[in-house]
């Protein structure tokens, strides 16, 4: 008799139908989210973004596909920062939550590890949180990357102090993970080509708490300029002890960190420090669909009561390109919004977005554009400047920094 | 050369630090056999109760020190007696586990409360600049502090008749209640000691670097280090242990890439328990 009640609880658990059971009208989008561990300051950005766009989608009705109108529901776990609860969430929100539709996790490393899964059941998953790019040259067929690409990070910076110090002598220091060894691999080559001496050239590892001896061998490389970092904690107190430890540097750029609003708590040590940045508040680009610049910004500190950064925009981009892509296509089915997907080139409140179609490279971001933004003072308060692309400034870049 | 001197004398100063922090996770070992697995989570409530005092009270940083110590006893105190006092004399792994349940949920409502974004607390103090190399201000305080600290202790332990007890009870449990020495409430103590320290060495390192909800991890980790080196349940030792720590953490890195730096530190750990089980600095226990 126990047995049988053993028996049929197994069965009514195996039958039982998934937590949240889709309507026809509905469009079910999944996604993982760090809520716990250390991505999680970047991925909580990336979600309210994405949550943005699916309450003004909701509001105004839902996305249209042919006659058909559907609502966007989102089906969401905590990673808790890990690749390995990744893949075993992302298989899950495929075959038990039924998504149809997929938003990346935050950073390259876990985009990376759910790729592996999305392309196994064939869904589409917008990398709205990774750029390392050597995802897409796997061979992957149902990716598409919303920022760019690792490759690109720190051309900018690069760019910027050409224009300021031709010969400068350049230390790259960053953090020992795929996605800053990605954005390094490709600036070292193009400070070369731009005619810089590197004089040091380190990674360390991502849970380094002093960068104590690292700025010495910074010091003792009489480097002019600083380029690398990696994700938050380590980038801000690496811009910290820069400070503290008076390193002298006439330009420092560093990844993700200083693009943080909450990078002002580091008072002076933020002062000049750069960031490259997928997209600011101050951007002009004039969309062809969905909200201007301004317009999102608006919505966005309504809603949340703080202000967007790049990894918010992001996430709300990416939202906004699939809903094109289903208008475009009439349809939900997942070949024919990537096949509208690949043949988009179009500009959005966050740029221009194009991906590569050739089997090598498919779904790598080659349309958007990357800024430099500087922290520098306006009426005694701290806060982030364009100072790169030229016609996208809103500020000459400081330099020297002392 | 120059850099490396300097390398050197900062991994000295940050590694006085790493060993105030061991000396805490030593001490409750070294008294009641106890891995007290929430001296990370000791360790980061001494950063947020310093971001706490300095933000919310106006405190100035340095005055924090004393109400994190008194704070860290009495909740060190109080965890003794949720999480550690009916597991004393059952096999280790009870204590390891109960400890660690205790370190999650701490660290589960921190990371609801704060998140896991980084938090700073500016200390302006100007520092010691020698050639091109500057020694931080904060570097160098935190250093003297520990050592005022550590010498406060070794007071305690060896000119105080409380201290006196806990040395007994270390030495031998049963020994000393058969003097009349009451264990329990010296274990109690021992424990409140241990996460007092903890918290002083978190408060420390917060006028050091700016720290996250899930920055004990990392100084837990080194914590195990520290105390291999200087000898499980030794305070002087895991003092000494911190020291070499940060010297071998600055001196390393100036002859080869920072980020084997952790390999290296392993490395040491894994040599000195095969080596030296008892710790490189394990003189005599204390």
């Amino acid at each position: 008799m126990i047995k049988a009640r053993w028996l049929f609880a197994a069965a009514a658990i195996v039958l039982a139908p998934p937590a949240f059971a889709a309507d026809d009208d509905t469009l079910t989008i999944g996604m993982t989210l760090s809520q716990t561990g250390p991505l999680n300051i970047d991925s909580l950005a990336q979600q309210r973004g994405a949550e943005l766009w699916r309450d003004q989608v909701n509001d105004g009705g839902g996305i249209k596909a042919g006659d058909a109108h559907y609502k966007v529901r989102f089906v969401s776990y905590d990673d808790q920062s890990q690749g390995g609860r990744v893949q075993q969430l992302y298989t899950r929100l495929i075959v038990q939550d039924k998504a149809q539709f997929l938003f990346s996790p935050y950073s390259s490393g876990l985009c990376a590890t759910a790729a592996v899964i999305t392309e196994q059941y064939g869904k589409p998953m917008l990398i709205t949180g990774g750029a390392e790019p050597k995802t897409y040259t796997l061979g992957n067929k149902y990716l598409v990357q919303v920022l760019s690409s690792a490759d690109h990070y720190l051309t900018g910076a690069i760019n910027a102090l050409e224009a300021k110090a031709p010969h400068a002598k350049v230390a790259f220091v960053y953090s020992d993970d795929p996605f800053s060894k990605a954005v390094t691999l490709a600036a070292r080559e193009q400070a070369k080509e731009s005619g810089f001496t590197i004089v040091l050239d380190e990674s360390y590892a991502p849970s380094t708490t002093d960068f104590s001896p690292i700025i010495n061998k910074i010091i003792s490389s009489s480097a002019d300029a600083l380029l690398g970092g990696g994700h938050y904690a380590d980038g801000a107190t690496l811009a910290r002890q820069l400070y503290d430890q008076k390193a002298d540097l006439k330009y420092v750029s560093l990844l993700v960190a200083p693009d943080s609003p909450e990078f002002a708590s580091l008072g002076p040590a933020a002062f000049g420090i750069t960031v490259p940045s997928q997209w600011e508040i101050q951007a002009t680009y004039k969309p062809q669909f969905g909200p201007t610049g301004p317009e999102f910004v608006k919505a966005f500190e309504e809603k949340f009561k703080a202000p967007p950064d790049y990894h918010a925009a992001t996430g709300y981009a990416g939202g906004a390109l699939l809903q094109h892509a289903i208008e475009q296509a009439s349809s939900i089915d997942a070949d024919k919004v990537v096949a509208a997907l690949n043949g988009m080139d179009v500009t959005t409140f966050f740029g221009h977005f194009r991906i590569a179609t050739d089997p090598g490279h498919h779904g790598l971001q080659i349309g958007h554009e990357m800024v430099l933004a500087q922290w520098q003072k306006r009426n005694d308060q701290l806060q982030r400047e364009v100072v790169w692309p030229k016609p996208a400034q809103t500020a000459d870049l400081l330099y020297p920094l002392h | 050369m120059l850099g490396i001197i300097a390398s050197i004398i900062d991994g000295v100063l940050v590694g006085s630090v790493y060993g105030l922090a061991a000396m805490g996770l030593t001490l409750i070992w070294g008294v009641m056999n106890v891995v007290n697995l929430t001296h990370g989570a000791a360790i980061v409530a001494g950063m947020f109760a310093l971001y706490l005092l300095t933000g919310g009270l106006g405190l100035e940083p340095y005055a924090a020190l004393l109400p994190i110590l008194i704070g860290g006893f009495l909740a060190g105190v109080g965890l003794y007696w949720i999480a550690v006092y009916r597991l004393i004399g059952r096999p280790p792994l009870m204590t390891l586990l109960s400890t660690f349940a205790v370190n999650l949920v701490i660290v589960g409502l921190g990371t609801a409360v704060w998140g896991t974004g980084l938090f700073n607390v500016p200390v302006s103090l100007p520092g010691v600049t020698w050639q091109r190399y500057t020694f931080s201000g904060t570097h160098i305080v935190a250093a003297v502090l520990t050592a005022v600290i550590a010498a406060l202790l070794y007071l305690f332990l060896y000119h105080t008749r409380l201290g006196k007890a806990v040395r007994a009870v270390a030495n031998n449990r049963e020994a000393a209640e058969l003097a009349g020495i009451p264990t329990t409430r010296v274990l109690a103590l021992s424990f409140g000691l241990g996460v007092a320290l903890a918290g002083a060495a978190g408060m420390l390192i917060a006028t050091m670097f700016p720290f996250t909800v899930l920055a004990g991890d990392a100084y837990q980790l080194k914590s195990f280090v520290v105390t291999a080196l200087g000898g499980l349940g030794n305070p002087a030792g895991a003092l000494l242990g911190g020291v070499a720590l940060g010297l071998v953490e600055g001196f390393a890195a100036q002859f080869m890439p920072v980020s084997w730096t952790l390999v290296i530190e392993f490395v040491l750990f894994v040599a000195v328990l095969i080596v030296f089980p008892r710790g490189v600095f394990a003189f005599r226990r204390t």
